[in-house]
C-alpha cells in the first residue's frame, strides 16, 4: 500500500515536470524524435520494475534488430562474398582465363557454409559439426600470429622500455608477480603464493584504475540520452 | 542599318581591346617517379603506389595540400578516382583492387587548397598477388615453435599421468549455485555473452557450458540459454546435447532452451534482462565475450536474487564483474577452468605448456631488465644487446 502511494505520488510529480517542460521548452514537432524519446522513456522505466512499457520496447527493440541483422548478412555476407564474385565480378576470370583456385575459393566456403541448414533436419543434422569445426579451426589458427603479436611481443616490447627510475622497477615487478598469479602448475604456497598475493594486488589496482575510466565512458552515454530527450526532443536545452 | 553599324562596331573592335578580366590558373607541378607494385606480406587485393612529391610540396610555391591518386585499366585511361592522400606523403595503398594478377594502371595529381590539380603524374602499372609468408614475423615463428614444443611436450606427458593445475576460485561453486537452483526450483542461466566462435573467451565458455549442462541434467534443472551469435547457438546446442547424453538424461534436453535472440548489443541485453526478470532463475553464468552491456546484465542478474559466476578476458569489463558478481573468473583462469573441468589431457597439457611460456616470458623480462640497467650504466656492449632484444620483440 505504501509502496503504491509512493509510486502515485512519484508518478504525479515526473507528469508535472514533463508538463512544465513542454510548455517551458520548444518540444519538437518531429513524429520520429517522439517514438524515439517514448521508447527511451520506456527502457528507462526498466530502473523502476518490469513493466508493459519496458516488455514492449524489449520485443520491439529485438525484432528490429533481428529484421536489421538479416538484412546486413544477406549483404555482407551472401551478395558481397558469394554472390558478386560468382556472377558479378567473377574473380575467378582473369584477363580472358578462368581459373579454378579463385572459383573454388569461392565455392567451397558457401558449400560449408550451406552445411548450417541442416540443422533443420533430423537424421543429416550431424553434418552442422562440420562448418563449426571450419570456423572453430580456421579462426583459432588465424588468431594465432595477432595473438602472438598484441600479447607476447607488444607486451614484452613495451615492458622492456625500461629507464633507470622507480617506476620501470614497479612495472617489471607488477607485470611478473600478476604472470605469477596466473600460474596454474602449483598451488599458491610459501614463496610462490606471496608473490601470487602482490599480483592479485597489481591486479586490483589496475582494475580499479580501469572500473574508473570505463564508468566515466559509460556516463557519456547517460549524457548522449539526456541531451536527446532535453535538447532534441522538449527543447529545454538551448 | 542599325544592324550593319552594330557589325561593323563590332568587327572594329580587336581582341586587346575587349575586357581580360580573366584570372591566371596556377597548376601545382605534378608528383614525379610514380611506380606501383603489389603490397608484399598480405593476402592480395592490395597494389601500393608511391611516388616523388611534386616541386611545389613544401617548396616552390609551397602551394600543394594533397595528393589525388587514380587507377585506370589501360595504360591510355580512363582513370578513376580511388584516394587522397596528404601532403608530404608518398605513397597510397589501394586496397579497392578486384582481382589479382591482374594489371592495372595509376597516375596521381597534386591538386592545391584552391582545388587546381596539376598535370598527371607518369604512368605506373602493377599488379596485387597474395603472399604465404609474412617475411616481417619471422620472430613469431620461432616463437611460436618454441611454445608448441612445451605443448607438445606437456600434452604427451599428460597422456602419461593426471598433471596438477591448482584448484580455481569460483569453480567448486558451479556445483553449489546448480544445486541452489534446483532447490529452490528454478532454472539456470548461461549467457555466452556476445563474441563469436571464434573468440577464445567463447571457446572456453562452450566448455564450461558442457559441464554446467551436465550439473543440470544430472539435478533435472532446465537451463536457458540465450544466444547473441546463430553459430554459437548451433555448437552450444550441440554441447548441451552431449552433455545430457552423458549424463544418462538425453530425453530431458530441450533444443528450444538454448535460442537465438538478436545481434544487437544492446537488443540482447534488453532481452537478457527481460528473461532475467520473468524466469528468475536461481544461479546465471555470464562466461565469454562481453562489452558494455556486461554491468546491466550482472545488475539485474543480481536484482533478481541469483548466484553468479562471471568470467571474461576483457579486462575493461572485468571490475564490473568482480564488483556484481559473486565469483568471477579472470582472463585466464576461465581457459585454466575450461581446462580442469575437462580433465582433457590435451587441454590439461596446454595449461602447463602455458605455464612454461610465461616463465620463458619472465625469464626475457628479468634478462632484459638486468641488460637494460647495465646499458643504460654504460657498461660494455649491454646497452646494444638490450636494444637488440627490444627490436627483435619490435619486429613484425
Amino acid at each position: 500500500m505504501k509502496e503504491r502511494k509512493g509510486l502515485i505520488i512519484g508518478s504525479v510529480i515526473l507528469i508535472i515536470i514533463f508538463i512544465g517542460m513542454l510548455i517551458k521548452g520548444e518540444p519538437s514537432k518531429n513524429i520520429m524524435v517522439w517514438i524515439a524519446a517514448i521508447l527511451t522513456l520506456s527502457i528507462y522505466s526498466f530502473l523502476y520494475r518490469d513493466n508493459i512499457f519496458y516488455k514492449f520496447a524489449e520485443h520491439l527493440f529485438v525484432g528490429v534488430s533481428v529484421g536489421y541483422s538479416v538484412s546486413v548478412v544477406y549483404q555482407n555476407a551472401f551478395i558481397r562474398r558469394v554472390f558478386d564474385p560468382l556472377f558479378i565480378t567473377r574473380t575467378y576470370i582473369v584477363e580472358g582465363q578462368f581459373h579454378i583456385l579463385p572459383f573454388l575459393a569461392v565455392v567451397i566456403p558457401t558449400l560449408i557454409g550451406l552445411l548450417m541448414v541442416s540443422v533443420f533436419t533430423k537424421r543429416q543434422a550431424w553434418l552442422i559439426r562440420i562448418p563449426i569445426a571450419f570456423v572453430v579451426g580456421s579462426y583459432a589458427g588465424m588468431s594465432i600470429s595477432p595473438s602472438f603479436q598484441a600479447n607476447i611481443f607488444e607486451q614484452t616490447r613495451s615492458t622492456l622500455h625500461i629507464a633507470l627510475s622507480i617506476s620501470s622497477f614497479i612495472m617489471i615487478f607488477g607485470v611478473i608477480t600478476t604472470l605469477v598469479y596466473f600460474f596454474f602448475s602449483k598451488e599458491h604456497k610459501g614463496f610462490l603464493g606471496r608473490t601470487a598475493n602482490v599480483g592479485i594486488w597489481f591486479i586490483m589496482i589496475a582494475f580499479g584504475a580501469s572500473f574508473g575510466y570505463t564508468v566515466m565512458a559509460r556516463i557519456s552515454l547517460l549524457i548522449g540520452r539526456m541531451n536527446f530527450l532535453l535538447y532534441d526532443w522538449l527543447g529545454v536545452i538551448k | 542599318m542599325n544592324v550593319l553599324l552594330a557589325i561593323l562596331f563590332l568587327m572594329q573592335q580587336t581582341p586587346d581591346s575587349l575586357s581580360t578580366d580573366t584570372v591566371e590558373i596556377v597548376r601545382p607541378a605534378p608528383p614525379t617517379d610514380v611506380i606501383a607494385m603489389d603490397t608484399p606480406n598480405d593476402v592480395g587485393g592490395s597494389v601500393s603506389v608511391q611516388w616523388e612529391i611534386s616541386e611545389d610540396d613544401g617548396k616552390g610555391l609551397n602551394n600543394v595540400i594533397l595528393y589525388n591518386v587514380f587507377r585506370g585499366q589501360s595504360e591510355e585511361g580512363p582513370f578513376d578516382y580511388i584516394g587522397t592522400v596528404g601532403a608530404g606523403r608518398t605513397s597510397y595503398d589501394d586496397q579497392t583492387v578486384e582481382k589479382d594478377k591482374v594489371t592495372y594502371y595509376y597516375i596521381v595529381k597534386a591538386q592545391t587548397k584552391e582545388g587546381v590539380e596539376s598535370e598527371a603524374s607518369n604512368v605506373a602499372s602493377g599488379k596485387a598477388a597474395p603472399q604465404w609468408f609474412h617475411h616481417g614475423r619471422w620472430n613469431i615463428l620461432i616463437l611460436g615453435i618454441l611454445f608448441a614444443l612445451f605443448f607438445a611436450f606437456y600434452i604427451r606427458m599428460a597422456k602419461g599421468k593426471e598433471l596438477f593445475i591448482r584448484k580455481i576460485a569460483g569453480l567448486d561453486a558451479v556445483e553449489e549455485a546448480v544445486g541452489r537452483s534446483t532447490e529452490m526450483g528454478k532454472p539456470v542461466l548461461f549467457c555466452p555473452g556476445i563474441g563469436y566462435l571464434y573468440d577464445i573467451a567463447t571457446i572456453a565458455a562452450l566448455t564450461i557450458l558442457g559441464r554446467v549442462a551436465k550439473k543440470t541434467a544430472e539435478y533435472e534443472t532446465r537451463i536457458i540459454m540465450p544466444n547473441y551469435d546463430p553459430v554459437v547457438m548451433s555448437a552450444a546446442q550441440e554441447i548441451v546435447k552431449q552433455s545430457y547424453t552423458e549424463a544418462g538424461r538425453p530425453d530431458d534436453f530441450n533444443e528450444k532452451d538454448i535460442f537465438y535472440l538478436t545481434q544487437d548489443q544492446f537488443g540482447f541485453a534488453a532481452g537478457v534482462d527481460g528473461i532475467m526478470l520473468r524466469e528468475k532463475p536461481g544461479a546465471i553464468f555470464l562466461q565469454g565475450v562481453f562489452y558494455a552491456e556486461a554491468l546491466i546484465l550482472a545488475e539485474t542478474g543480481h536484482s533478481v536474487g541469483a548466484i553468479q559466476i562471471a568470467g571474461t578476458d576483457r579486462v575493461t569489463l572485468l571490475p564490473f564483474f568482480i564488483s556484481a558478481c559473486d565469483y568471477t573468473l579472470i582472463g585466464e583462469e576461465m581457459f585454466a577452468a575450461s581446462s580442469y573441468l575437462s580433465r582433457d589431457p590435451v587441454m590439461l597439457g596446454s595449461i602447463k605448456g602455458s605455464d612454461a611460456a610465461k616463465v620463458a616470458i619472465i625469464s626475457v623480462i628479468l634478462v632484459g631488465a638486468i641488460l637494460g640497467i647495465l646499458g643504460g650504466l654504460n657498461i660494455g656492449p649491454f646497452g646494444t644487446w638490450f636494444q637488440s632484444l627490444v627490436n627483435w620483440f619490435g619486429r613484425g
